[in-house]
């Protein structure tokens, strides 16, 4: 695959193109802070979320841990960030390299099990992050840990590109194919003579990398960081997130992660009436459309093309 | 010397209260798997509406520990009833990634329209027992751990009496064994399932009230822990097992309060999760499993 094909060119050109507009709105004062930060976690969950989908969506294994290596990727950053009087480029590869780390050291023995088992073991591994960071005075504890904010719009912005395009890199190579053939059919894809575990946890790595990159940018751009916001609750909106957009669907994750986060921005006064939302959308869409609202259909650029005659 | 075996045996004695609440829980999640195969995310916050359920009772009906107990058990049943009907079984033949999704949905529905309805705020439960405290020696013995202990030996011992030799039972055994074959039989799948909802939701809602009574408050998102814990238990005796789940639940309490008793209390969660993955990495077939190869 040609890295500079036509493409991607528009592609960059687009992203461009929506880069420029929003700047030019926030210089000239029309988009309120608020409105941008609204617009920085979008960034930080379209991550997440792309992230997620090519554990769950891709790979087919339900994995709820993936709050624990957000904090993980928000805790490390941090510590080089403000302990050891790092950069916050290394503070932000530190964070994610260790998210990785971590993800391949559980992916390991925890991968080998069957669907729920999956989820309840990487659930109880996210819970356990929480309780060691909410355990560690030395990374603010209970309290909290506070970081400068060293991140803006533009590093978001270029960084939430550069994964989704890393991601989706992946998801069409050889590689990826064999992530969505474990999906498919685990035993199938043994019998073609694909190592399963291999690249599960290759999926799941990967996942976990990018998750603690979001966290690292999270970290770098909310001053504070508290084992709190790292629950089992956010591993579920991440969930949520791909769920609506659609297992299997990478712009249908950054559709979804847009949508909720924004939708979560205007509740942000009712948190409540927020969480019933999500969990009725999950039901309803379970029910009806088990695979989400775009399924495993991308949305393409297609339209922008000039159609050849014949 | 005598004073490190007492508290030992003081940790016992409230590792097995405790544990005999996550044993009741667990069975619900045991029960539910072994028929249908679904971890019911759900069943916590199920205790939760058990326990708020049993505190109305108690508070604005006046009513004392055991009527309180049997009408919270019973609108849970039906509760539990619903939230199959409505939620699980149009997903019968989905995959599995899609029941798990909305179970995990079910569960927050319940949790945050519970925050919604009830309000966030922590209720407290009236002192439905006499503050009895019976002493031996150093050793403190609660009148609720009595009643807890009691109350679940007489609903495990009734389980035990209805899966073995009613109708229902056998029903909800040929089922888990093998549902086409059981349907074959004669045997209406989906009220058994029903069934096996009903009674599953009822102890927890008996969970929920003995939890309320213990601690003393409730809360609408009191349901994520114990459930959670609960969940670990039947794992860890072997899911689909009942005395699995019974004894699951022992160890995971008296776990818990020996961890908290040696002064890592804010640990004890971890200790819970840390657990069910050596058991999943080990033996994820349970304590009590059997070995089960997957077949093509």
């Amino acid at each position: 695959m040609k890295l500079f094909n036509v493409k991607n060119l528009i592609r960059l050109l687009v992203l461009m193109v929506v880069y420029g507009i929003i700047q030019y709105l926030f210089i000239n004062k029309a988009i309120n802070p608020f409105y941008m930060m609204t617009l920085v976690l979008v960034c930080i969950y379209i991550i997440l979320a792309v992230s997620q989908n090519i554990i769950t969506g891709f790979t087919g294994q339900l994995a709820l841990g993936h709050a624990g290596f957000m904090a993980i990727g928000a805790y490390m950053s941090a510590l080089v960030v403000v302990r050891m009087q790092g950069s916050l480029v290394a503070g932000i590869i530190f964070g994610a390299l260790m998210a990785a780390a971590a993800g391949m050291l559980i992916g390991l023995p925890t991968l080998r099990l069957r669907g729920d088992y999956l989820a309840i073991a990487t659930l109880g591994l996210g819970e356990i992050v929480r309780i060691f960071f909410l355990n560690m005075d030395y990374l603010g504890g209970a309290t909290g840990f506070s970081v400068p904010k060293t991140i803006d719009w533009t590093w978001a912005f270029w960084l939430m590109a550069l994964s989704v395009f890393l991601m989706s890199s992946f998801i069409n190579s050889s590689h990826g194919r064999a992530c969505i053939s474990v999906r498919e059919n685990e035993i199938a894809a043994e019998a073609m003579g694909i190592n399963t575990t291999k690249y599960k946890v290759m999926a799941f790595t990967m996942g976990a990398f990018f998750a603690g990159l979001a966290g690292a940018i999270y970290a770098n751009y909310m001053y504070l960081i508290h084992p709190g916001t790292f629950s089992f609750l956010k591993s579920f909106e991440i969930l949520a997130m791909v769920v609506l957009g659609g297992l299997g669907s990478i712009t249908g994750s950054v559709v979804g992660a847009g949508v909720l986060t924004i939708i979560s921005a205007g509740l942000a006064d009712y948190p409540e009436f927020r969480m019933v939302i999500i969990a009725l959308v999950m039901i309803i869409l379970m029910v009806y459309r088990p695979n989400g609202l775009l399924g495993n259909k991308e949305l393409k650029l297609d339209f922008l093309r000039i159609k050849k005659k014949g | 010397m005598g004073s490190v075996s007492d508290l030992i045996i003081q940790q016992i004695i409230n590792g097995i209260s405790l544990g005999s609440i996550y044993a009741l829980i667990a069975l619900g999640y045991t029960m539910v798997y072994g028929i249908i195969q679904l971890i019911n995310f759900a069943h916590g916050d199920i205790m939760m509406v058990g326990a708020y359920i049993g505190w109305f009772c108690t508070t604005t009906l006046m009513l004392s520990f055991i009527p309180a107990l049997i009408i919270a058990m019973f609108f849970t049943a039906l509760l539990g009833m619903l939230i199959e009907r409505i939620a699980y079984k149009p997903l019968r033949h989905a995959t599995r990634l899609a029941v798990l999704i909305t179970a995990i949905g079910v569960s927050f529905f319940l949790e945050y329209g519970g925050i919604l309805i009830l309000t966030p705020q922590t209720r407290t439960f009236p002192e439905v027992f006499p503050q009895t405290v019976y002493e031996f020696g150093n050793i403190t013995f609660k009148y609720g751990d009595v009643v807890i202990i009691l109350t679940t030996v007489i609903l495990m011992a009734i389980l035990t009496l209805v899966v073995k030799y009613s109708r229902v039972g056998k029903a909800m055994r040929a089922v888990s064994f093998d549902k086409e074959a059981a349907s074959l039989m004669g045997i209406n799948v989906d009220n058994t399932i029903s069934a096996t909802f009903a009674i599953g939701s009822s102890l927890a809602a008996a969970a929920g009230v003995l939890i309320g009574v213990y601690f003393n408050t409730i809360n609408p998102l009191m349901g994520i822990m114990p459930g959670l814990k609960a969940f670990v238990a039947a794992v860890l005796g072997g899911i689909g097992i009942i005395p699995g789940a019974m004894v699951g639940g022992l160890v995971m309490g008296l776990v818990e309060s020996f961890v908290s008793g040696i002064g890592f209390s804010t640990w004890r969660d971890a200790a819970a999760f840390f657990i069910l993955i050596i058991v999943l990495i080990v033996k994820p077939t349970g304590l009590l499993g059997k070995n089960i190869r997957e077949k093509v």
